[in-house]
């Protein structure tokens, strides 16, 4: 087991190079100067711009920018951003308020996701069934901004049960309307997921045994066919996670949550490649941790894995 | 020996300002009810792109909070007229020397004295090339300043005493002092200097607000100010403070307002632009703003150069229905364009001689096309660059469509993906099309709108026009002491631009801005900024 973790974490190191550097390159090879861009439809003199260009290393070739920024990642500095902010602060403190959000969203798809799924998928073909079918398909067509301008103008708006967007430090209570938001996006993929592993277990030899075993059904559900059939389920919102630790940006935008997504969005926007690279190292490593981490769940919901030393 | 005291005449002219809006009210409406005195007012802003230096600094995100949180020699009332704020008096007899004398007893927030010493210090930093500030250009017309060399000290900038400093200039510029209430001309006190990186962090001011404590300024999120009790000048806050919320989009900034959540918005979306003055009856404004929009068509272009060139241009304008885009793709929300400048500035015109070219008439247009076509044969295709990102494609499209159908030829949008791509083609002159351009006044002058863009060589005139007749009339009308006489000559530098066409006059954009009911005596400046210091806003009862 430990041999499996450390192994995981080395393989970590290529990974993280090879993004960042890709990242950077891309970064880099985008059209256009940022430095010009700075001036808005303005034309500065062109000596201003080589000064300005020297003072963000952006007159250096590719290579030198890009070893000047990985040596400074390893002495925990991650540059700094065009309004002189350094990066390290910037990701300190966008990262726990997207993480709070997309925590506050893995429970709430979790909670009704897996529920629902359950239910119909012992409920096969029953009404619960069928009318969940059909809301599923509905929220699996609509585009997150849509549910996100509706919910604001209904919610927020209209009947002022929520803040329209959030407040200052993005307390929780400001963050359950876009948690919501967030979570429509992957509710109806879990219920579908877990509606169709249940059955997949329902017809499973040890169910039948521990039927015949007498067993009551109360018991028999939440441990035998639960329990087992949530590995597909755990495997997705690994995945869904990471989505919204990065994929947040629409949502954080209409609801102004100072967030990872709505910062780099903006950073992209200006061009910034210390801000843009440092955000998605940190991703991948939130990513690569997140993935290891349901790596090891698979164990404790299915005694038959093991791992190999 | 005549003498111009400019804040004599800028005072007497707000007073006048004063009256008008006074006769109003006692006309219209009650007087305005008293605000809370300690009401913190919540408004819309964007994360400052730079450190909140003010000479570092160009971009409205920054500018707001700058604004507010400094005085600079003059200011700029409602109207776009200059006031005396630090000042106490700005002279000159032959527009090239000038001599500042700054009120007595002004101090920062941090109890430094605003000094001659807290400008010219912050002026010298700002003009040096090695410091790489974004707005140095604001100083190039100062004796000694340079881009071929590191400047420390200007040679122009003279400290006489404590409160008096001069200012010699490379050649007459009557509208000098007008510059001086923009941002790149604030001064920064002596502390400042130890750490520039930490005062850009938390700036000390000496403006109607001040930072309400260090790490006011919370990134990406907001920056609370709150009234700085210490200042002495004209533009006193009758509130308590001010909010400044950053907003990745205008729907947000909106859909607060809506909520309740913010006071008062100074940009409405794209998609509240039909319905906003109905959402907000009577609290919302849609008024002419220091911004002209145009479309660039650089000499070097064929069949657009010399005589067959003029023609062709003129031919472009009237094909152009200013009136039916405006209505149709900006709801109104743009103002047909009458001249190369803008309405709110002092000395607007819209009978210049030769700006008939700007209306709209398709059998002038064709006609106009025939005879360029008489010089040489037209070919190819007409195309308007712009910047994808940044909501140009509606119009760009309709303009294009409105010369296909009006002059008979191949005419489309060219877009670039995004705004730092289309601007470095435009810069290193590798665009190869017509594009579009904006030009906000960084002061309310004529000259801004003619001088940096039109003049031969000048810095962002990204067609490379060049008219030596132009130039010679901005230089006389920079020259003239006389202020009406400066306008007469910009106004005729403008004939010549009629003629001409170096770009092609679109519109004016207008302010967009609406508030909530709790608040009041909401009035937007020249620049389409709220005066926030004039804001009333009730105490807090639901």
């Amino acid at each position: 087991m430990a041999g499996y973790i450390v192994r995981r974490v080395l393989q970590a190191i290529p990974v993280l190079l090879g993004t960042t550097f890709l990242i950077y390159f891309m970064v880099f090879a985008m059209p256009g100067d940022p430095v010009v861009a700075l001036f808005g439809d303005k034309t500065p003199p062109p000596q201003v711009l080589e000064a300005v260009r020297e003072q963000y290393h952006l007159d250096q070739p590719f290579i030198v920018q890009y070893l000047l920024f990985l040596g400074g990642i390893f002495r925990g500095d991650f540059g700094t951003s065009f309004s002189g902010q350094p990066v390290s602060e910037i990701l300190a403190t966008t990262f726990p308020v997207t993480l709070r959000l997309a925590l506050m969203a893995i429970f709430i798809e979790m909670v009704f996701g897996i529920t629902i799924g359950l239910i119909s998928g012992l409920r096969k073909g029953g009404i619960f069934d069928a009318s969940f079918l059909v809301v599923s398909l509905i929220l699996i067509s609509l585009p997150v901004f849509v549910v996100a301008f509706v919910a604001q103008y209904v919610f927020a708006i209209q009947l002022g049960w929520f803040r329209t967007t959030a407040g200052p430090g993005a307390p929780i209570q400001d963050l359950i309307l876009p948690a919501i938001v967030l979570a429509t996006i992957s509710f109806a993929q879990i219920v579908r997921l877990t509606r169709a592993s249940v059955i997949e277990t329902d017809t499973q030899d040890f169910v039948r045994t521990a039927a015949s075993k007498g067993l009551s059904r109360r018991r028999i559900v939440p441990v035998h066919i639960l329990r087992n059939s949530l590995i597909p389920v755990v495997t997705y919102l690994a995945v869904d996670f990471g989505t919204l630790m990065v994929g947040a940006t629409v949502t954080e935008g209409i609801f102004n949550v100072p967030g990872v997504g709505r910062t780099l969005y903006q950073a992209i926007i200006r061009n910034e490649a210390a801000t843009v690279v440092s955000f998605v190292t940190v991703m991948v490593l939130i990513y690569l941790f997140v993935n290891l981490l349901v790596d090891l769940l698979y164990a404790v919901l299915d005694p038959r894995i093991r791992y190999a030393k | 020996m005549k003498i111009k005291r400019i804040g004599v005449a800028a005072i007497a002219l707000a007073a006048a300002g004063a009256l008008a809006l006074s006769g109003c009210a006692t006309s219209s409406e009650p007087a305005a009810p008293e605000g809370d005195a300690t009401a913190i007012i919540t408004t819309n802003g964007s994360e400052p792109q730079n450190p909140l230096i003010p000479t570092n600094t160009n971009e409205t995100g920054g500018g707001k909070i700058l604004d507010s949180i400094f005085a600079g020699l003059i200011y700029y009332d409602a109207k776009g007229a200059p006031v005396n704020d630090m000042a106490e008096s700005i002279e000159t007899d032959d527009a090239q020397n000038y001599t500042i004398k700054i009120k007595a007893d002004q101090k920062f927030t941090n109890g430094d004295p605003v000094d001659a010493e807290s400008f010219v210090k912050a002026w010298n930093y700002g003009a040096a090339l090695d410091n790489a500030q974004l707005s140095s250009y604001f100083f190039d017309s100062i004796e000694g300043f340079s881009y071929d060399e590191n400047v420390p000290e200007l040679s122009g900038l003279k400290v006489v005493d404590d409160l008096t400093f001069t200012v010699k200039l490379k050649q007459p510029e009557s509208d000098f002092p007008l510059r001086l209430g923009y941002s790149a001309f604030f001064p920064v006190p002596a502390a400042a200097w130890d750490d520039l990186a930490a005062f850009g962090e938390n700036p000390i001011g000496n403006g109607p607000y001040m930072l309400d404590g260090e790490g006011a300024w919370k990134h990406n999120e907001r920056i609370d100010l709150v009234k700085n009790e210490d200042y002495q000048g004209p533009r006193q806050a009758v509130n308590g403070g001010l909010d400044i919320i950053f907003y990745a989009t205008q729907d947000a900034a909106y859909a607060d307002l809506q909520g309740g959540n913010l006071d008062v918005i100074d940009a409405i979306p794209d998609s509240a632009l039909g319905t906003y003055e109905t959402d907000f009856e009577g609290r919302s404004v849609n008024q002419a703003v220091a911004v002209f929009q145009s479309f660039v068509i650089p000499d070097r272009l064929a069949h657009f150069g010399g005589e067959e060139g003029k023609l062709r241009r003129a031919a472009i304008s009237h094909a152009i229905d200013r009136q039916e885009v405006t209505d149709v793709i900006f709801s109104g929300t743009r103002t047909p364009a009458h001249d190369f400048t803008s309405p709110v500035i002092d000395g607007y015109s819209e009978d210049i001689p030769g700006s008939d070219v700007l209306d709209f008439d398709a059998d002038k247009a064709k006609e106009l096309w025939a005879e360029a076509d008489a010089i040489s044969p037209w070919s190819g295709s007409f195309q308007i660059g712009y910047n994808a990102d940044g909501g140009h494609q509606g119009w760009v499209d309709a303009v294009a469509n409105q010369l296909k159908n009006n002059l008979g030829i191949d005419a489309s949008g060219a877009p670039y993906p995004t705004f730092a791509e289309f601007r470095t083609a435009i810069t290193d002159r590798t665009i190869q099309t017509a594009f579009r351009t904006g030009w906000q006044g960084d002061y309310p002058s004529l000259s801004n709108f003619l001088g940096p863009i039109y003049v031969t060589g000048a810095g962002s005139n990204d067609g490379d026009y060049s008219n030596p007749e132009f130039d010679a009339l901005i230089k006389e009308g920079l020259g003239e002491t006389d202020v009406q006489a400066g306008i007469e000559k910009f106004q005729q530098a403008q004939e010549i631009l009629f003629e001409d066409l170096p770009a092609i006059p679109l519109w004016y954009a207008t302010a967009n801005g609406a508030w909530g009911e709790n608040v009041d005596n909401v009035e937007f400046g020249w620049n389409g900024v709220p005066l926030h210091y004039e804001i009333t806003k009730a105490a807090a009862s639901k």
